[in-house]
């Protein structure tokens, strides 16, 4: 073959095409790794695994240091259905003993909205350590499952179960608002888990792994450069005293009832217990927890409820030592006024009613729980020459009643706590017509009853008030957050309420005093102590009267103020005070003299009718 | 110039295509370390790893390079049938009476290695088809004609060429069923192309290409349509209404539809990963990234996420842990691509691209015909072999199981390129002395 000249031209063509291609590469690889941010996206997705590090949550201790929660570590399996392909799903399911079904149905679950094919969702919640110990030989072959190690609370004593509250899995919708938590996180849902939450829970921390094809860990990814630390939840020191907490708690089973302690000079609550509790231990876990959830939940008296921040009674007959207070404040009484008793009140035809006719001055009224007195009182300060018109007269009575703290939210630490009522003149004249209505037309509530609400957290603070004889410190139960014991101003400030004179708290608290050396709490009087209080029978539209009980003590720098109400249980003096006065001897003194009365009392259970008291009196 | 010189075993060698030979062979062996790479295994000698038997299969590449500069050039234009013929046979004997390695019955197993001998059938087919073509009586014929008479007449010689390169690529793709190794024959085309051979074809090749592809994209009849369309307006607009062109018009009408209608055909009877290959290249239908999708998809997010300057040699995720398959071999590009980031994948695509344009070069100044064509044949090749290599791993050619020239891991690809290569650079280098 000759070399033909015009040939050789071609090659230009050849050559030009082998560049052409070459430059059609490069300007294609310029588009994938320059422009084209996708690549460089999806590559992280293959090989790099966001394993987020959940550090434990902080432990909860009482006030003398005593544990009242920690935890326990725990695992969850989790799972990407994305991810999951060509796995062992029998060897699996033969770990977790599940079936097959079973099996389909979580992975659609974890499918469907608000969880994603793409994302982690939890499989099996809270394995135990011997299935966890199977599966982890063996999780290399489940591609798309991993484990997630938490911890669940565990509890030493079963006792405070409503002030501790509880942990769950966050909501979808707190999880939509909230970037912290993820789908299947768990957060505090009551108590102070609630209020604690961002303190408690500690901060995530996330770990970045590099996984090969076979979802193979196989180091962390640039050392550790990204990866943030975990940080612990801080421990809680909490007011609450672990011994009287579970001594109360044994007291009130078999009763329906809230009682709270607080140390008047603090604010402090030393216990508070709603009737009847829960064993905390039951809700935590996986299964257990959503079975034991719904027992609690359909259960007629209520366990889940906290009965100490969310019930809301008529205080009764422990409401007059407000009306007191404020009629000596405003002098339309003395301490030796005195009024007639029919018994009951005379201007409505003997209502509200006494069991007996009364008489002598306000400590006797108070000690004695006259109803017909404490009527006169409330018609007084409401009728004051002061105010020209009545319905001012009752708005000055309703203004330095909320002082205490009724009618409105205390603002303690806890969550969920009900406002309590005081009706307000708007409700009334709605309710009987503007200038139709008098003091007489409401006298009941000057003896706590009417519309009057108020919850027992509130009850307590009324008598830490006189305690402390003008004033409260918002009621938490948190001495203080992490080591450094960080504890909000709000819980140190003084809150004045609108009766200052210390003379008129004297002679309040005589009667109140009086009431256990010769009153309606004679009976509960404790040996050594000299302790004020008040009984109260809180009549109710849905049953029997609920006790309340109201006391301090000592009557000198007092330590400890109590509220307690029993539900459906008659007079007080003889149901609730038993109670607050077994608690206050166990506080002040540290033992209980009284066994007798002790072993009786905590026999009693007033739910199913059982080992009633006998008692004649009152 | 001094005799003793002219003997001398590096006499006339180019050294700028050995240096680039060089370069490339040990970039090559850096990526196939770095894909296969693992903290446990860092002896590079370690043969046990494939970097290790990659270094011996670089070892004896260089005396096999050696071999071919020692052996007179003559020898190569005298047994270039022989070679051809033995290797041939040897393509047609493998199936009956080699290894099966990884289920292909195209290799011959020594010890612990294994030889594929259809790679050898490359340089084979290129002395081949270098020395008929250089036979001074044969001559490619320049023109297009579609007239039955003188295709007989005048293609006689073209067919024969023909013939040479369809052989082994029917040998190997039919007995062997190695669909990479038979393709690589087509590449050939372009030396016709060079000696003579009408542009017709090539146009006529491209064409039926676009109208596979078009039809395969749209539906037959679209495509149809879109041809008519063309046809006629360049009929109207640009040939002389005659009876001739008349004919001629509806004769590439006709053969458009035969392409277009055996479309599906072809299509329909082509293996299932094979029409998978094609899917995802033309992107229809649905593709499923974790089963025929997933190897170009794993590549592309490879070479993508490597982004201007690379995650730095040893560094990448993507193919150190092994999300890319094959990426010692015909993936090699991947582990280019996100270690050395775009600056690296540019500079393995200039170099090839240099070292076949330096071939061209040297091709052009051979006086003898056999050189030259044998010049382009190598170019050809590893232009082919570049081009489908690492089209595929970005998404611009179907997945074609071939190496990367000098870069994939294997013995058989390496030793057959260098002696593909090596034999030309000796051609060149005698170039002075042949007509002396």
């Amino acid at each position: 073959m000759s070399n033909n000249p015009q040939l050789a031209d071609r090659k230009f063509i050849i050559g030009g095409f082998f560049i052409l291609v070459a430059f059609i590469y490069i300007a294609r690889l310029f588009y994938i790794q320059i422009i084209d941010k996708r690549y460089k996206e999806e590559a992280d997705r293959n090989a790099l695994q966001a394993l987020t590090e959940y550090p434990p949550r902080g432990f909860i201790y009482d006030r003398n240091g005593k544990i009242l929660v920690y935890n326990d570590p725990s695992y969850d399996l989790m799972v990407t259905p994305k991810l999951v392909k060509g796995c062992d799903t029998m060897a699996l399911c033969e770990i977790l003993e599940i079936s097959m079904q079973d099996f389909k149905k979580r992975i659609k679950k974890a499918c469907l909205a608000p969880n994603s094919p793409r994302k982690q969702s939890i499989f099996e919640k809270q394995m135990s350590p011997k299935t966890y110990a199977t599966l982890q030989e063996k999780l290399y072959r489940f591609k798309g499952f991993y484990v997630q190690s938490r911890s669940v609370r565990k509890y030493p004593r079963p006792i405070a179960a409503h002030l501790l509250g509880y942990v769950g899995e966050v909501s979808k919708e707190k999880a939509a608002k909230d970037p912290y938590y993820r789908e299947g996180d768990y957060i505090g849902i009551s108590g102070m888990e609630r209020s604690y939450e961002e303190a408690l829970r500690g901060k995530k921390g996330t770990r970045f792994v590099v996984k090969d094809v076979h979802n193979k860990e196989i180091g962390r990814y640039m050392d550790g450069k990204y990866d943030t630390v975990a940080i612990l939840g801080k421990p809680l020191y909490c007011t609450i005293d672990a011994e009287m907490q579970e001594y109360v708690e044994t007291l009130l089973k078999g009763k329906k009832g809230a009682l709270v302690a607080i140390e008047p000079s603090t604010g402090e609550i030393l216990c508070m217990v709603s009737a009847p509790g829960y064993d905390p231990n039951l809700l935590v876990g996986g299964k257990e927890r959503s079975r034991n959830f719904s027992k609690l939940y359909v259960d007629s008296t209520l366990p889940l409820f906290n009965r100490a921040l969310q019930a809301m009674y008529p205080p009764g007959s422990t409401f007059k030592l407000i009306d007191a207070l404020i009629g000596l404040n405003d002098g339309v009484i003395t301490r030796e006024s005195s009024f007639p008793c029919a018994p009951g009140y005379p201007p409505m035809g003997g209502h509200p009613r006494c069991h007996k006719r009364h008489g002598g001055n306000l400590v006797e009224g108070i000690a004695q729980s006259c109803n017909s007195y404490f009527s006169y009182v409330f018609a007084r300060i409401c009728d004051n020459k002061k105010y020209p018109k009545f319905v001012d007269g009752y708005a000055h009575w309703r203004k330095a009643v909320m002082s205490f703290g009724p009618n409105t939210k205390l603002g303690t630490d806890l969550p969920f706590d009900s406002p309590g009522n005081v009706p307000s003149v708007k409700y009334y004249n709605k309710t009987f017509g503007e200038g139709h209505w008098f003091a007489n037309t409401v006298v009941s509530l000057g003896i706590g009853q009417a519309e009057l609400n108020l919850v027992p957290l509130q009850m307590a603070n009324v008598i830490a008030t006189i305690a402390n004889r003008g004033y409260y410190i918002i009621p938490h139960c948190v001495k203080g957050v992490g080591t450094e014991k960080y504890l909000d101003k709000k819980y140190t400030e003084k809150h004045y309420v609108e009766v200052q004179d210390s003379t008129v708290y004297r002679t309040v608290i005589d009667g109140m005093q009086r009431c256990f050396d010769a009153g309606t709490g004679y009976p509960e009087r404790i040996p050594g102590v000299v302790a004020c209080g008040k009984t109260g029978t809180a009549e109710n539209p849905h049953g029997n009267s609920h006790a309340v009980f109201l006391a301090f003590a000592p009557r000198d720098n007092p330590k400890i103020a109590v509220a307690c109400l029993i539900e459906n249980a008659g007079f007080g003096g003889v149901w609730a005070a038993p109670a607050v006065s077994l608690l206050i001897e166990k506080y002040l003194t540290g033992k209980v003299t009284r066994k007798k009365e002790e072993e009786r009392y905590k026999a009693v259970d007033l739910i199913n009718k059982k080992n009633l008291l006998t008692t004649e009196s009152h | 110039m001094a005799r003793n010189s002219e003997n001398s075993l590096l006499f006339g060698v180019d050294k700028i295509t050995v240096f680039t030979y060089v370069i490339l062979v040990f970039m090559g062996w850096l990526n196939i370390y770095a894909a296969v790479y693992n903290e446990e295994h860092q002896n590079i000698f370690d043969t046990t790893q494939k970097y290790g038997k990659q270094l011996i299969w670089i070892g004896t590449a260089a005396v096999i390079a050696f071999s071919v500069l020692l052996i007179d050039a003559g020898f190569y234009t005298v047994f270039a049938y022989a070679f051809y013929g033995f290797i041939l046979l040897l393509c047609i004997l493998v199936p009956f009476v080699g290894r099966e390695i990884k289920g292909s019955k195209s290799w011959f197993g020594f010890g612990g290695f294994g030889v594929q001998p259809a790679e050898f059938m490359k340089f084979a087919t290129n002395l081949a088809l270098a020395k008929f073509l250089s036979n001074e009586n044969i001559v490619i014929n320049q023109q297009f004609r579609l007239r039955l008479r003188d295709i007989i007449k005048n293609y006689k010689n073209t067919f024969i060429a023909l013939l040479i390169l369809g052989m082994p690529l029917l040998v190997i793709k039919v007995l062997q069923d190695e669909t990479g190794l038979a393709i690589v024959f087509v590449a050939f085309v372009v030396v016709l192309y060079r000696e003579g051979l009408s542009v017709g074809f090539i146009i006529f090749g491209l064409l039926a290409t676009i109208l596979f592809v078009l039809s395969l994209i749209v539906t037959q009849t679209m495509t149809l349509i879109i041809v008519l369309g063309c046809i006629s307006l360049s009929a109207f607009l640009f040939i002389h209404r005659t009876r001739k062109n008349l004919i001629f018009v509806v004769l590439i009408f006709g053969a458009a539809c035969g392409v277009v209608l055996g479309t599906n055909y072809v299509y329909e009877h082509l293996e299932q990963h094979q029409k998978g290959r094609i899917d995802v290249l033309l992107g229809r239908g649905e593709v499923d990234l974790k089963k025929e999708g997933y190897n170009v998809n794993q590549a592309k997010i490879a070479i993508g996420s490597g982004q201007f300057l690379g995650k730095g040699y040893l560094q990448g995720t993507q193919t150190k842990y092994d999300f890319v398959p094959e990426q010692d071999t015909d993936f090699i590009f991947c582990t280019v691509g996100e270690e050395w980031g775009f600056l690296g994948s540019t500079i393995v695509i200039l170099l090839e691209l240099f070292l076949i344009l330096r071939v061209i070069f040297l091709a052009e100044r051979q006086r003898s015909p056999f050189s030259r064509i044998y010049g382009y044949g190598v170019a050809a090749c590893l232009f082919f072999h570049v081009a489908i290599n690492i089209g595929m791993t970005i998404g611009l050619m179907p997945v074609i199981g071939i190496p990367l020239p000098f870069f994939s891991y294997g013995g058989t690809s390496l030793w057959s390129f260098t002696i593909l290569l090596f034999i030309f650079i000796k051609l060149d280098a005698n170039r002075l002395l042949i007509l002396r």
